[in-house]
């Protein structure tokens, strides 16, 4: 094997991880801000030129807390419940193209860790994975307000995987592939998929939502119910790992939903900024706009949060089941239809 | 006129039980609209003050710590007639009267003085009740910014002649612009 793709590859590993990091960290200064700045206050602004280094204090505290056991039969399941939470946070990363490609050295560099033909099915494969964090950790908390909290988290996920699985298949059907890379060329300039299915992409908003255990959905952990939810039991760092995760998986849902919806790195002109200023400027502002949109998406998780009130959890399951699902059936016969117009035509004789 | 016309606030509702329309139902509508309100709240002046580089403007009537006022010679107003101690609604004054000495005429302007003087500050209600009280204007409720500093002792609250009295200085400062003006 080529050595050097090792070491590109690895590079991009590296760098990714440290981003998805980075975006997780400065994610819970981003919701604090946001929600002080909605409500009106100014929001953490003593550690650091406005508060940029509260993240570091944060965790920093989280480090110096007392780790704390509860008496569990389940001491192993207890450790392992934040490191599958965190761990599958962060695996969904590797499968998405984070730009076009960058041309060094005579050679093609595709940001991307690695581009499988199932990266969707990987991703929502890996996203359900997640669930088992919070229900591993819920059920060895020995707490019945873990255990609650993880029922209702396993329950709900459950339940809007499937919404969201439909929701995909209508695009599927439109993209004909399932590999994130393909997915992200078929949208070049602004031919973003949301245009083409709009209610997939609001089905799949929701189910996001719901997947990332965010408001108005976040009942697994809602405070005024639950105390803690799953995580009553938890302190330290296995506490910070599972709110970390949350924040990680914020950040890989809002990547998914730019990439699948909203065209990726693709931005009007791209094609002429390659002509014209080269492969590489071209694909450095694809990679900023990407990002642009992520952030925009990770304002609207909470600019919702702090919006919507949470949801009972028979409403819950009443929008999962009865409306969400019906809804994504119904838009995948419609874009069948769409699909096989010209054949449906020349078979009913027109 | 009849008991249903009838409005005591002036914002009388009628409670409507009609069924939602589908939209209504949907929610989202209602949903952007929210949406909408927060967003502008986004942009709006922020109502912190950040407290140890601003401080909260006081209300022009602000009451603060007390003081046992001087006359322009330096005299001690306060004749320990006790009636600050009567209106006190919380019972935080004691004070001890004692008759003034022939050589102590510069120090106290009447011919009965407080020898003890005394306010606990626990107590205190800073309503201002012994400043109206007072025929002599000899206790007032200052605007002083400072407030009564924490402590784990008791004793620290009553405060004495020794932090109530004005300082002479003062006393003597005020004399003088009394006199320019």
């Amino acid at each position: 094997m080529d050595s050097s793709i090792i070491i590109e590859k690895s590079v991009i590993i590296l760098v990714v991880f440290a981003i998805t990091m980075l975006m997780a960290m400065y994610s819970t200064l981003a919701e604090r801000k946001v929600a002080a700045w909605l409500q009106d206050r100014i929001g953490p602004n003593r550690a650091g030129k406005g508060g940029l280094l509260q993240p570091l204090a944060d965790g920093l505290k989280l480090f110096s807390k007392e780790e704390f056991e509860p008496n569990t039969p389940n001491r192993f399941l207890f450790f392992v419940g934040p490191a599958i939470a965190m761990s599958t946070a962060l695996m969904t990363s590797a499968v998405i193209p984070w730009g076009d490609r960058f041309h060094f050295f005579g050679r093609d560099i595709i940001l991307q860790a690695t581009d499988i033909d199932v990266a969707l099915l990987y991703v929502i494969g890996v996203m359900s994975v997640g669930v088992y964090g919070i229900m591993i950790g819920g059920w060895a908390s020995n707490n019945k307000f873990s255990l609650m909290g993880a029922v209702r988290a396993a329950s709900q996920m459950i339940s809007y995987e499937v919404a969201m699985g439909l929701s995909i298949i209508a695009l599927l059907m439109m993209t004909g592939t399932l590999s994130l890379r393909e997915i992200s060329a078929q949208q070049p300039g602004m031919h973003w998929n949301v245009f083409y299915q709009p209610l997939s992409f609001f089905i799949f908003l929701i189910c996001a939502f719901a997947e990332t255990n965010r408001t108005p959905f976040d009942l697994a952990e809602c405070e005024t119910e639950l105390i803690g939810g799953y995580h009553t039991e938890y302190s330290s760092m296995k506490m910070g790992f599972y709110l970390f995760a949350e924040y990680a998986n914020m950040f890989i849902s809002s990547t998914i939903l730019a990439v699948l919806f909203f065209g990726g790195y693709n931005y009007p002109g791209m094609s002429w900024a390659v002509e014209n200023w080269g492969v590489n400027i071209a694909n450095v502002i694809g990679i900023a706009v990407l990002f642009a949109k992520i952030c925009g998406f990770i304002f609207l998780y909470m600019w919702v949060r702090w919006t919507i009130p949470r949801f009972r959890y028979d409403q819950l399951m009443h929008l999962g089941w009865r409306v969400l699902i019906p809804l994504s059936i119904i838009n995948i016969i419609i874009t069948g239809i769409v699909i096989l117009r010209a054949e449906i035509a020349i078979y009913l004789g027109f | 006129m009849s008991i249903e016309a009838i409005s005591l606030s002036g914002r009388k509702k009628l409670v409507s039980n009609k069924e939602m329309t589908f939209w209504e139902r949907m929610y989202i509508v209602a949903i952007v609209k929210g949406l909408m309100i927060t967003i502008k709240h986004l942009f709006t002046r922020k109502v912190t003050i950040q407290y140890p580089e601003e401080v909260r403007e006081m209300s022009p009537v602000y009451r603060g710590q007390h003081m046992l006022k001087r006359d322009e010679q330096g005299r001690e107003n306060c004749t320990a007639c006790g009636l600050c101690a009567l209106s006190c609604p919380a019972e935080a004054i004691t004070m001890k009267a004692e008759e003034r000495k022939p050589d102590e005429k510069h120090l106290y302007r009447e011919e009965k003085y407080a020898s003890i003087y005394e306010i606990n500050m626990l107590r205190c209600i800073f309503c201002g009740l012994c400043e109206e009280a007072c025929p002599k204007d000899a206790i007032y409720l200052t605007t002083s910014k400072v407030l009564v500093p924490s402590s784990y002792d008791r004793e620290d609250f009553i405060f004495g002649k020794d932090k109530l009295v004005m300082p002479l200085d003062i006393a003597m400062k005020n004399a003088q612009l009394k006199n320019a003006n």
